[in-house]
């Protein structure tokens, strides 16, 4: 570790710090339905959106009839998304002459899109057309996004509101997420991604004749376009196979620097929102601390594995030292440009999100260095987290975490004034159980079953990761890999799309509830025995609480995994 | 259900025409417009001929070059479409090698690159040079790979240690402000001022 290391990561942790609170006014403003500076231009389309569309924009909606309009909008983007795959090689905007999608992977690779997943079975520039990146996935990861940021929304109004029989216009606050949000921030970051050498254009891959006279194809294609919303909107299927580690995708400190702050953007931006719709700033950084402080424990731990480097590597006669001249460590899987300490922090930031960009390969961490986001992604996402699914996943834990301090002291627990009943707590206990039955289920029939088993690249408990982190990977929606698993098989196309599904869907219907219950309450005024949420307190409570839980569900998978892994690493086994 | 279907379709239409037409085509056009280098993939041409990106890696074996990091990317067999063999730095299929710390596969690839590097340059050699970039399309390595492979460079071209360090010095790229990124030597870029260096 370097103090220049050190240094970049503090870099980033205070342009989000700085970020977050003009980010969340503008967004606490947007969806309280005030005007803002974009109105100007943006108004008349919007209204021209709900004329079209039928939608009264003044008509609020009963949680249910939220949840089912959201619902209705996923399934008829699924079908679109899917007859797109599948009729890619009829359509123009093709010029690799990509041929139509099997129906595993277009299944797989729509309920990866639709669910802010962006699992890729795929490899964009082997298998997808220039017409399916734009129209396909680039329209579903701005969507997506928007989807979750207005359930999200939708529940912290179940906090803020006094005896409510609504939580807002689903439609709404789907139209002014993209318009306001997702769309100008886009536009300003996609500018600023070419200047740094990203490719935007719709020609045919360019062939080279290189130095040595060898042939080179080298893929090109819209990719800053796409780039843009696959970090900001927190869903990271990559333009290239390869992810934000493509030199075309990711190519300078500065645009990898753009990415990491695009990717917890509107995650922090969102705790802010909370703060201010409840009243109470404070209320908001307390959850931004927690989230800070797991964030920096991440990082320290991912930073520490991999500069230590790999200790297999030290009889062979290579020199992993940091110097002025390199940055050593554990540089397989990882790209020059940007060394161990941003690799580190990139892997840790894409698991804290649902984002799942990566930058370096995660099947070449060290095992503790992989462990880091496999962890986060088991604790939910909730680090700043997916746009939206961040937020609502981290006030599930708050809700768990003050049923806790609430039996310890004897007294109803309530949260910003809310009574928390049993009816919030069941429907909490649900949300947060749905997500492990289905990776640890699955994970366990894929490690008995020879078509799992069949998938796996690296023997030893390195391949059982590789399972484990396919599965929690899918189930918390992130889409990062352990990617030496063969994952474009029946089995695994099938499989991890149902995890993606439930891992999004079972979450948000008992959520949903819980806000529609929460806004039928009254807001209770703090009183002598209300436990205060806006301190240190708190944020140890809820800390403790979100490892115990992750822990006791998740430390027997981790153990066969990572943590034998390493132990064994330490003796010098190989597989 | 059915209330809620004209919403939407009306905006999956919607929405495609905007994010998925209208945002990358403008972009695009902007883009080729303000950056018409960048937007078309940094290429360099050399004799009005594509020799590659600036961006991307290729592959160097010959002694008289610099060499780039090892790649794991692959192409479809040419004898069977169902299996793939290696092809290093096709930059059509971008991959890394995904080998775990403990994969004794790992461990046998780097001894072998170990041995070949040393041939030359006796001593440790940097990390990146035996180790597989995360895309397979690394375009840089390190100045102290370059460093590396200085005296190899020297004795195929004839040419003085002296002159190559200070070529390396002259194509290294120092971090951003001093302070963000890594410092990075672009092989092409080297391998290519190397050929425009005046004959012995």
């Amino acid at each position: 570790m370097t103090l220049n290391g050190w240094f970049q990561i503090a870099l980033f942790g205070v342009i989000v710090v700085l970020l977050t609170r003009p980010i969340g006014g503008y967004m606490t403003r947007l969806f309280a339905g005030e005007r803002t500076f974009l109105s100007p231009i943006l108004h008349p389309l919007e209204i021209g959106l709900y004329r079209l569309a039928g939608v009264d924009e003044r008509t609020e909606q009963h949680w249910w009839t939220y949840t089912v309009a959201m619902l209705a909008f996923n399934l008829v983007c699924f079908a679109s998304l899917y007859a797109l795959l599948r009729l890619q090689g009829l359509l123009p905007l093709n010029p690799q002459g990509m041929t139509a999608v099997t129906p595993d992977l277009a299944l797989n690779t729509a309920i990866s899109f639709i669910t802010n997943t962006n699992w890729q079975n795929y490899g964009g520039e082997t298998t997808l057309s220039y017409l399916v990146q734009m129209v396909g996935l680039t329209v579903h990861n701005f969507v997506s996004a928007a989807t979750g940021i207005a359930l999200a929304v939708a529940l912290v109004r179940g906090f803020s509101r006094r005896s409510s029989k609504t939580v807002g216009n689903f439609w709404v606050d789907l139209v002014r997420c993209t318009l306001y949000v997702l769309l100008p921030i886009s536009l300003v970051c996609v500018l600023f991604f070419v200047w740094q050498g990203v490719p935007q254009n719709l020609g045919a891959y360019t062939e080279a004749t290189t130095l040595e006279g060898a042939k080179q194809l080298i893929a090109q294609g819209p990719v800053a376009s796409q780039l843009v919303i696959k970090m900001l909107g927190t869903n990271g299927g990559g333009f290239f196979n390869a992810n934000s580690a493509h030199p075309f995708e990711n190519p300078t400190a500065l645009s990898n620097l753009l990415q990491m702050v695009l990717i917890f953007l509107l995650g922090a931006g969102l705790t802010n929102l909370f703060g201010r719709m409840v009243g109470d700033e404070r209320q908001g950084w307390a959850l931004f601390s927690t989230m800070g402080m797991l964030f920096v424990a991440g990082v320290a731990i991912c930073y520490w594995a991999e500069a230590t480097g790999n200790p297999a590597f030290a009889p062979l006669g290579i020199d992993q030292t940091p110097s002025i001249a390199q940055a050593g460590g554990n540089m397989e899987g990882k790209e020059v440009r940007f060394g161990i300490a941003n690799s580190a922090l990139f892997t840790t930031i894409t698991t804290d999100a649902s984002c799942g960009a990566v930058n370096t390969m995660h099947d070449s961490l060290t095992p503790l260095g992989g462990l880091v986001p496999l962890a986060n992604i088991m604790l939910g996402e909730t680090i700043f987290g997916g746009v939206g699914s961040g937020l609502y996943g981290m006030l599930l834990y708050v809700i768990i975490a003050m049923f806790v301090a609430g039996l310890m002291v004897g007294r109803t627990p309530e949260y910003v004034g809310k009574k928390l009943e049993a009816k919030e707590v069941k429907m909490t206990m649900l949300a947060l159980l749905c997500v492990p039955l289905v990776n640890i289920g699955l994970t366990s029939i894929a490690s008995a079953i020879p078509a799992g088993v069949a998938g796996v690249s690296n023997a030893g408990p390195h391949g059982f990761t590789e399972i484990l982190y396919a599965y929690v990977s899918s189930a918390g929606n992130n889409g990062s890999a352990f990617a030496g698993l063969s994952g474009n098989t029946l089995w695994y196309n099938l499989t991890l799309a149902l995890a993606m599904f439930i891992g999004r869907f079972a979450l948000i219907v008992p959520m949903m509830a819980v806000a529609g219950s929460l806004a039928s309450k009254k807001r209770l005024p703090p009183s002598l025995g209300t436990f205060p949420t806006n301190g240190p307190l708190f944020v140890i409570l809820l800390i403790g609480t979100m490892l115990i839980v992750v822990g006791l569900t998740y430390f027997p998978a981790v153990s066969l995994g990572p943590v034998v892994e390493q132990l064994l690493m330490q003796t010098g086994a190989l597989y | 259900m059915l209330n809620h279907l004209r919403p939407a379709l009306v905006l999956t239409l919607a929405f495609t025409a905007l994010c998925g037409l209208a945002y990358p085509l403008a972009m695009t056009g902007l883009a080729q417009a303000l950056f018409p280098i960048q937007a078309n993939g940094s290429l360099i041409l050399k004799d009005n001929r594509v020799i590659g990106s600036a961006l991307i890696g290729q592959s160097f074996v010959s002694d008289t070059y610099f060499h780039g990091r090892p790649s794991a990317t692959t192409d479809t067999d040419p004898t069977d479409s169902t299996k793939t063999v290696a092809a290093p730095y096709n930059a059509a299929n971008s991959s890394g090698s995904n080998l775990g710390p403990t994969s004794q596969a790992l461990i046998d690839r780097i001894k072998a690159d170990v041995a070949t590097a040393q041939a030359d340059h006796p001593g440790p050699v940097p990390v990146d040079l035996v180790t597989s970039s995360a895309s397979g399309l690394d375009p840089d390595i390190t100045p102290a790979a370059a460093a590396f492979q200085v005296a190899r460079v020297a004795k195929a071209r004839h040419t003085s240690e002296d002159q190559l360090r200070a070529l390396i010095a002259a194509h290294t790229k120092e971090r951003l402000a001093g302070l963000i990124g890594e410092p990075t030597v672009n092989v092409l870029e080297l391998n290519l001022a190397l050929d425009d260096l005046p004959a012995h």
